[in-house]
């Protein structure tokens, strides 16, 4: 699974940092990356889906590959 | 617009479509079936009550009214205007050139350096440092209960932390927190429908915020104050004014706000015993209990004024008419969460606007996440059991910002 974070429409809220805290990086701005280049690490795929449907700004998703 | 700011003599709501009342108890108290009929027949509802305002439901409308900048204005967010004579005589009263307090009341371009100036003092790393002076907070206040068989949580815990945390971050006395809770309830509570009491509470605020500004232009501290004192904007200083300004939205906006939220959370789990007990043996689910009891008691409704002409589902919005950011109601929107009545501790899907959305979205939202985490886990540490006392005595307050005021419990 790789997600990744929509820097247009990112508000930075903090919700994905505040329920993945492994899974992202916010900066002082609030402004949120993914990270490991949005590579999800096995077991963690609910933490991800969590962020995903939590995200006010519907600014994460996953990347079909 | 705002020539006569009245509830028209107070009447009963004829039609809640077109005339629908905000500081309405039964509203207050329960906003939901209001919302889900409006939702249904009439999207954009219209008053003429407190100045005037639309008011829309779904939460897609409102994501997008959120984001119709700079179409929708900040420069006043009130639910209720101030008296429009007061507000000249404050303006002129402390010799400025208006009464901005950005970022919140300024559009682009000059809303982005206010909120960046911001942010960094409510980023989750900023806010982590200020987790230990909360939980010694939330601790005091705790043992002072210890020992006794019923308390208020609204009035003894929940109204005690928020102040201390913001004064202490600020840089300001913490042991005048009492005076800060009640300048701020009574600029956005009660000086909601008594404007004297608004434009006195606003003016002691600001001269408050002058004299810490004058005094550490003198000797400047480790604090947000002398911190904005040093800061540029598009590589400029401030003005007294504007750091005043940004102090007095900090202050209010972080009191008000988030003692309602802790308030509400705590009435929640004494009348829910079920999810008091979940809570209780389950602690690891604070952070989404926390999330789901912001989007079911929503503390805030915030406000946009129109600068030009615009359709939006059929309402035809005019320059100077308001528009309400119904964050509560969106987020109680049926077409976004499944049971939106209900308090479900771990929802999954819960993209709540509690701290709204689009550029205006909370900067403090970290803090307030934080304060609301630590008073209830220590709560739970230390009064795993409790409950409602006395159903008839809770008094919620209403209009900007919704909470209890008071929560009267049975301990142990």
């Amino acid at each position: 699974m790789r997600i990744c974070v929509n820097a247009n429409l990112c508000q930075g809220h903090n919700r994905c940092f505040s329920l993945a805290p492994d899974l992202f990086e916010v900066d002082d701005f609030g402004l949120a990356t993914a990270v490991n280049d949005g590579v999800v690490p096995a077991g963690m795929e609910d933490q991800a889906q969590l962020a995903i449907d939590n995200c006010p700004e519907f600014a994460i998703s996953v990347i079909e590959e | 617009m705002t020539e006569e700011i009245k509830n028209e003599g107070g009447c009963p709501v004829s039609d809640w479509a077109t005339d629908y009342d905000v500081m309405d108890d039964g509203y207050t108290r329960d906003p939901s079936p209001i919302w889900s009929d409006l939702r249904e027949r009439c999207p954009m509802a219209h008053t003429t009550r407190w100045g005037g305002s639309w008011m829309p439901t779904k939460y897609e409308d409102i994501q997008a009214l959120a984001n119709m900048v700079p179409t929708l204005s900040s420069k006043t967010v009130t639910v209720i205007p101030p008296d429009p004579v007061l507000r000249e005589e404050l303006i002129a009263e402390l010799k400025m050139y208006g009464t901005e307090n950005p970022p919140i009341t300024a559009d682009p371009p000059e809303h982005s350096p206010f909120k960046r100036l911001i942010l960094p003092f409510f980023s989750p790393k900023a806010t982590a440092n200020y987790q230990q002076i909360t939980e010694d907070l939330c601790y005091g206040l705790l043992d002072k209960l210890e020992g006794r068989e019923t308390c208020d949580a609204a009035v003894e815990y929940a109204q005690q932390i928020p102040p201390r945390v913001i004064a202490y971050i600020l840089g300001i006395d913490m042991g005048r927190a009492d005076e800060f809770t009640q300048w701020t309830q009574e600029l956005l509570e009660l000086g909601q429908t008594q404007p004297e009491l608004r434009r006195s509470a606003r003016l002691k605020i600001m001269n408050f915020f002058m004299e810490e500004v004058a005094e550490r232009r003198v000797n400047p501290k480790d604090d947000v104050i002398s911190q904005l004192i040093a800061a540029e904007v598009e590589g400029e200083r401030l003005s007294d004014h504007r750091v005043a300004g940004v102090c007095n939205l900090l202050l209010v906006a972080g009191i008000d706000t988030t003692w309602s939220s802790i308030g509400a959370a705590l009435y929640h789990f004494s009348t829910h015993p079920e999810d008091r007990k979940r809570i209780a043996a389950e602690p690891e689910l604070i952070p989404s209990a926390v999330e789901e009891l912001l989007r079911f008691y929503s503390p805030v409704t915030m406000a946009r004024k129109v600068t030009e002409e615009v359709e939006f589902q059929g309402a035809q919005m005019k320059p100077g008419d308001k528009v309400l950011m119904t964050f509560p109601a969106a987020n109680r929107d049926p077409a976004v969460f499944e049971n939106p009545d209900e308090v479900v501790l771990d929802r999954q899907q819960n993209r709540h606007l509690a701290f709204g959305t689009g550029i205006h979205r909370c900067a403090g939202s970290n803090l307030a996440r934080m304060e609301l985490q630590v008073a209830i886990r220590c709560w739970f540490e230390r009064f795993p059991e409790f409950e409602m006392a006395c159903p008839e005595a809770v008094t919620w307050a209403g209009g900007q910002v919704k909470g209890p005021r008071n929560v009267p419990l049975k301990l142990g």
